[in-house]
Parts: C-alpha cells; structure tokens; sequence
C-alpha cells in the first residue's frame, strides 16, 4: 500500500464526501428554518437523478438544459411538498414531524420506482469520464470533477447565508423565531425558499452521482448516511455539514481501502454514537441542546 | 342508553371495563376471537397472526413513543434480537420454545436497556437518531457475524411442540398468539393505570415537572426502554416460531417504520390504537394485492406497478392521518362510540 493508494483513496472518499454534504446541506437548510428532520432527502436525491436521467437520456434534451429543467422540477417538488404537507404540521410534535416526512420518502420512492422501475440506468455521461495522473497517482477525472463542482456549489451557499436577504432571514429564524416574526420576516416565505433549496442541492448530488455510478434505487441509502454526516457537523451548521460529509467520506473511504471486512458500513454509525455521548451538537452546532 | 355513571364502592370505580356497553362489546370481541379460526379461511388465519404479532409489538413499542415519549427507530433491531435469540436457543440448544420465547425477551430487554442508556442525555430527535445508529449496528452484527447467526443465511426454526401437538398450522399457532396477545393487552392497559405507566406519562408530557415531582426520569425511561423492547423481543421470537424460519430481511429500519407507522395511524398512547393501527397496516397490502389480482384480466400491467402502488398507500395513509387526524384510528373508534352512546339523542 504506497501513497497513490492512499491519495486514490483520498480523492475518491472526498468526492463522496463532497456528495453527501451536498444532501446534507439541504438537510441543515431545512431544520434551520423549522426544526424539521428530513426522512425524504434520500429521496429527493433519487428524484434528481432520474429527472435528470429522463430530461437527458429520454427526452434527448442537451445537458445544459436538461440539468437546468431538472433543478427547476427539483425545486417545484420541494415547493409543493412544503405546501401539502408540511405547512399544515407547524407547531405539531417532534414524532409527527419524522412520521410525515418518513411517509413522504415512501410516497416519493413509490413515485419514482413506478415511473422508472427499480432496475439501473444506464446515464450518458456528460462529465468527461478519462483518468488523470494527480499528484503521482491515476484518478478519475469525474471524481475531481465533482469535488470541484460541490465545493463551488457550496461556497455559494455560504455566500447565500452570509449576504442575502433570504439567507438572512434564515438565520434569523433560525436564532429566534419570534424576534424574527416581529422584525416582519415572512416565515412562509423562508419555509418555502428552504425547500426548494434542499431539493436543488439533492438534485444536483443526484445529479452528480448520476454521472460517477449511475442512475439506481441504491441511491436511497445515501438519505440515510447523511445522519452521521449532520451529527458530526452540527445539525444547523452548513460549514459543519461540508466538514462533516468530508470526513464520513474519508473515513468510509479508509475502511473500505485498509480492511476487509465491510465495516465500512456501519463506521458512519459508530462515529454519530460517540459524537452524540460526547458532544451532541455536533462540531459547529449551537449549544442548545438539554440536559435531561 | 346510559343518563349517568354511578358506583358506590371502589371496586367497580376501578374496574377496567366499567360501563355496561363496554362488558358487552368484550364479551363479543372474547366470543369473536374464539369462533373466528372455525369460521375463517387459512389466508385470513395468516392475515390475524400476522395481526396478532403486529399488535404485540405495536404495544411494545408504544410504551416507548406513545407513552414516555421517546422516538425509536430501533424496533426492527429489538425484533431481530428477538427472533434470533429464540431461534438459536432453539435449533442450538434444544430449548423448547416455552421456556426460549420468554428468554429471548429478557435477552431483548437487556438489549434495550443498553440502546436506552443515550437517553441519559439525549432527547427527542437525537435520541431517534441515536436509535436509528442503533439499528444500522445490529442490522450490521446480525449478517456479519456469520458464527453464530448464520450471516445473511435463513436460520430454519423447527415447528414447536405443546401438549405433544405440533403448532405447525396457522390455526394452531392462532391459540399462542391470541392468548399471548390478550394477556399483553390486559398487562399493558393496567400498567398504564399503576404508579410506573403515571411516571411514563409526565416524563411525556412534561420531563422537567416530572423530575420537580420526584419522579427518577432516567430510571423511568430505562424502565421504559426494557419493558418496550421485552414485549418487542416477544413479538420478535414468536415470529420466528411462525414463520419457522429467520432472515434478517425481516428487520430491516423498513420494519421500524411501519411499527412507527402502525401506532401513529392507530393513535399514540393507546391499546386499541395498537391494534387497530397492525390491522391496518398488515392487510392495506393484502387488500391492494387482491384488488391488483381481481384486476389482473382487465388490466394485466396491474401486477407490475402493485409494490409501488403499496408502497405510495403505505406513504399517503401516513401523511393523510397525520395532517387531517393526528389522534388516529383510536380516536375515530372513540367518536364513533361516543356517537353510539347517546344515540339516538346525541346533542
């Protein structure tokens, strides 16, 4: 084991990595606006893919247009989940909340694997797929690819929250909801913007992995390793949830390269126990959390 | 028709079906129970087994989400160490399965004891996320740890034995599960009436005012956690000694969510709901699945979409209850008495 097997290891951990900050971002977005865990982002991140699968490859759209119709139904999608069935569920219990949103990523997946079966998809690629030499070592170009595109899509979402006035509002909500009612701040409004933005951040991870395994069911069980990735980060932090995916990525990347034994697995699982016995908001997370 | 409740002794005041409507609606549903396996088709007899485990569980876990509040995402794992905890002592060490289904509990409610020890400090959804770690870990130990579980491999239970009868058949097997069923029930609902079901409901309700009134909140919770996962890991090895067979397919975090399921559509913090919320869920898919094979001459492309047809009813009757009745199926049931009770004067 020399050091390109190491750096392999290393790009290809950070570019899943990179993918699961992505989901995990929109995830944060969502509980920062109303303290709602998403169940559904699995599914979100399925639909992305097959949008985009069905704009490019059944439709015979160019990619550019494909990847823009995809982010726009992506973004419709959140709007009208948020509408049906969120909206009407503010102010409910913790349980309902996962409960409608476990119901939604049923009814999503049901959507999905009724419109397109289960089977893989062959997707055209539209990241160039070569392999280069970096740093001493033969990697995919797609894996730096979208490493470069997430860190990108990223930065602007930080910009997002630190300069706009919807990012803003967002925070503010977040910090103190009626402070930020009685400032005028719509929380509708806010509510609605975070959705779509969580299901445009799915879309284009979706999108992403699309190009780099293809387009199937298991793409779903990325949903669920984005809890130990927003544990790690702190649930309402998005530099957390950017750290937190980098190092979910490179730690499954590690095992899976220097053991044998599939505990890759369950290592994500392994590190959101310890974080939640000895920190349990997370790296970057506010310290809110009570003491019972 | 009743105009008032009166008792004059304390006994009565405390019995658990109290009003006269409600000793006869017990007579019939004991009657019921009793003549259903003469009457009933051998599908329909699977369908309330399937029922009865369901309710077992679905009790079990409500003592955990419906009555001390705390999330679980773990019941797929509970049943698992369940079901391979009788099925090993079984085919490994020839327990009869008397003596291996209540000691698979116990093995279950130990397990329980250690996934509730994050509630010392977690609550709400950390702590469902604590259990949903939980899961992924025994899901992970189960198919891996090829010794003793046999990984990814069916462990074949054989048929138990009671009386020199073998309970091979799902009127046999009907027996167990009603009797075990009952007697959870009839458990469950006066547990909720003694001191430790009242401290479960203030930690719900109110965890600080709970400790404020002198309630032990961690011990009530770890209570909580061993007794859920007991009954859990009950319905867990008696699914195993039905199905005579054991694969971890079975436990998978989807089971958690249709338990999760079951005691939201039935309604949180009830018995009845338990049981009306496993009905439900256990024969929506058989219903769909006879609908989608009554059509299949009309409409032969039918049968390809009906998982996902199952699957997007499963997610909307989900979504439906919790947006138009967060109270459930148990609190239909009780409008629909209430309606009854006065009738025909009801205003």
């Amino acid at each position: 084991m020399g050091s390109d097997v190491f750096l392999q290891l290393t790009v290809s951990g950070l570019s899943n990595g990179m993918v699961y900050a992505l989901v995990a971002v929109g995830f944060v977005v969502i509980f920062k606006a109303s303290d709602v865990i998403n169940f559904a982002q699995g599914e979100f991140l399925l639909f992305g893919a097959y949008l985009a699968f069905a704009f490019i490859a059944q439709f015979g759209l160019p990619w550019s247009l494909g990847v823009l119709a995809t982010l726009l139904t992506a973004a419709m999608i959140g709007l009208i989940v948020e509408r049906l069935v969120l909206r009407p569920l503010i102010g409910e219990p913790v349980i309902s909340m996962i409960m409608v949103t476990i119901g939604l990523s049923s009814l999503l997946r049901a959507v999905v694997n009724g419109i397109w079966g289960v089977r893989p998809k062959a997707f055209p690629n539209f990241i160039p797929s070569g392999e280069v030499e970096f740093l001493g070592a033969i990697v995919g170009i797609d894996r730096l690819l979208v490493i470069a595109i997430a860190a990108i899509l990223l930065t602007v979402l930080t910009l997002f929250f630190r300069h706009t006035r919807d990012g803003i509002a967002m925070r503010a909500i977040a910090d103190d909801q009626q402070a930020a009612l009685s400032m005028g701040i719509s929380i509708k409004r806010v509510l609605a913007v975070a959705w779509a933005m969580a299901a445009i951040t799915a879309a284009v991870a979706g999108i992403m992995l699309a190009n780099t395994v293809g387009v199937s069911h298991d793409i779903i069980f990325i949903g669920l390793r984005v809890f130990p990735v927003v544990i790690l980060g702190g649930l309402d932090s998005v530099p957390g949830a950017i750290v937190g995916g980098g190092v979910i990525g490179l730690l499954e990347s590690y095992t899976a390269g220097y053991t044998t034994s599939g505990l890759e697995l369950i290592v994500p699982y392994i590190v959101l126990i310890l974080v939640l016995m000895v920190r349990p908001y997370g790296l970057f997370g506010k310290e809110i959390i009570e003491r019972v | 028709m009743e105009s008032g409740i009166f008792f004059s002794d304390y006994r009565s005041d405390m019995a658990l079906r109290r009003m006269p409507l409600q000793k006869v609606r017990t007579g019939l549903l004991l009657v019921g129970l009793v003549v259903f396996p003469f009457l009933a088709t051998p599908y329909w007899l699977n369908l309330a087994n399937q029922i009865a485990i369901a309710t077992i569980g679905a009790i079990g876990l409500n003592i955990l989400v419906g009555y001390t509040g705390q999330i679980s995402l773990g019941q797929g794992a509970f049943m698992a160490v369940g079901a391979y905890g009788s099925g090993l002592l079984t085919v490994r060490l020839d327990v009869p399965f008397y003596f291996s289904i209540p000691a698979a509990a116990l093995i279950t409610a130990v397990a329980g004891l250690v996934v509730g020890l994050p509630s010392l400090r977690l609550k709400g959804l950390y702590l469902a996320v604590a259990t949903l770690a939980a899961q992924q870990i025994v899901e992970f130990v189960v198919t891996h740890w090829d010794g003793l579980t046999g990984g990814t491999e069916a462990l074949v239970v054989p048929a138990p034995e009671l009386f020199g009868a073998r309970m091979n058949t799902d009127g046999r097997f009907y027996w167990i599960l009603v009797v075990v069923a009952l007697a959870v029930a009839l458990f469950a609902a006066n547990l909720f009436r003694s001191r430790v079901g009242r401290a479960w409901v203030a930690i719900r309700d109110q965890d600080i005012a709970a400790s404020a009134i002198g309630v032990n909140v961690f011990g009530y919770k770890l209570l909580a956690f061993a007794t859920s996962s007991f009954l859990v890991g009950l319905s867990g090895a008696l699914l195993a000694h039905y199905r005579s067979i054991v694969t971890w397919e079975r436990f998978t975090i989807e089971v958690s969510i249709s338990y999760l399921a079951m005691i939201i559509i039935g309604g949180l913090g009830t018995i009845s709901g338990s049981f009306f919320g496993a009905s439900l869920i256990v024969l929506l898919p058989a219903m769909i699945n006879t609908l989608g094979r009554s059509l299949q001459d009309t409409a032969p492309w039918a049968a390809t979409v009906l998982p996902y047809v199952q699957q997007g009813v499963f997610g909307l009757v989900i979504i439906l209850f919790l947006v138009l009745e967060p109270e459930g199926l148990a609190k239909l049931w009780r409008n629909v008495k209430d309606y009854f009770r006065v009738w025909p004067f009801s205003y």
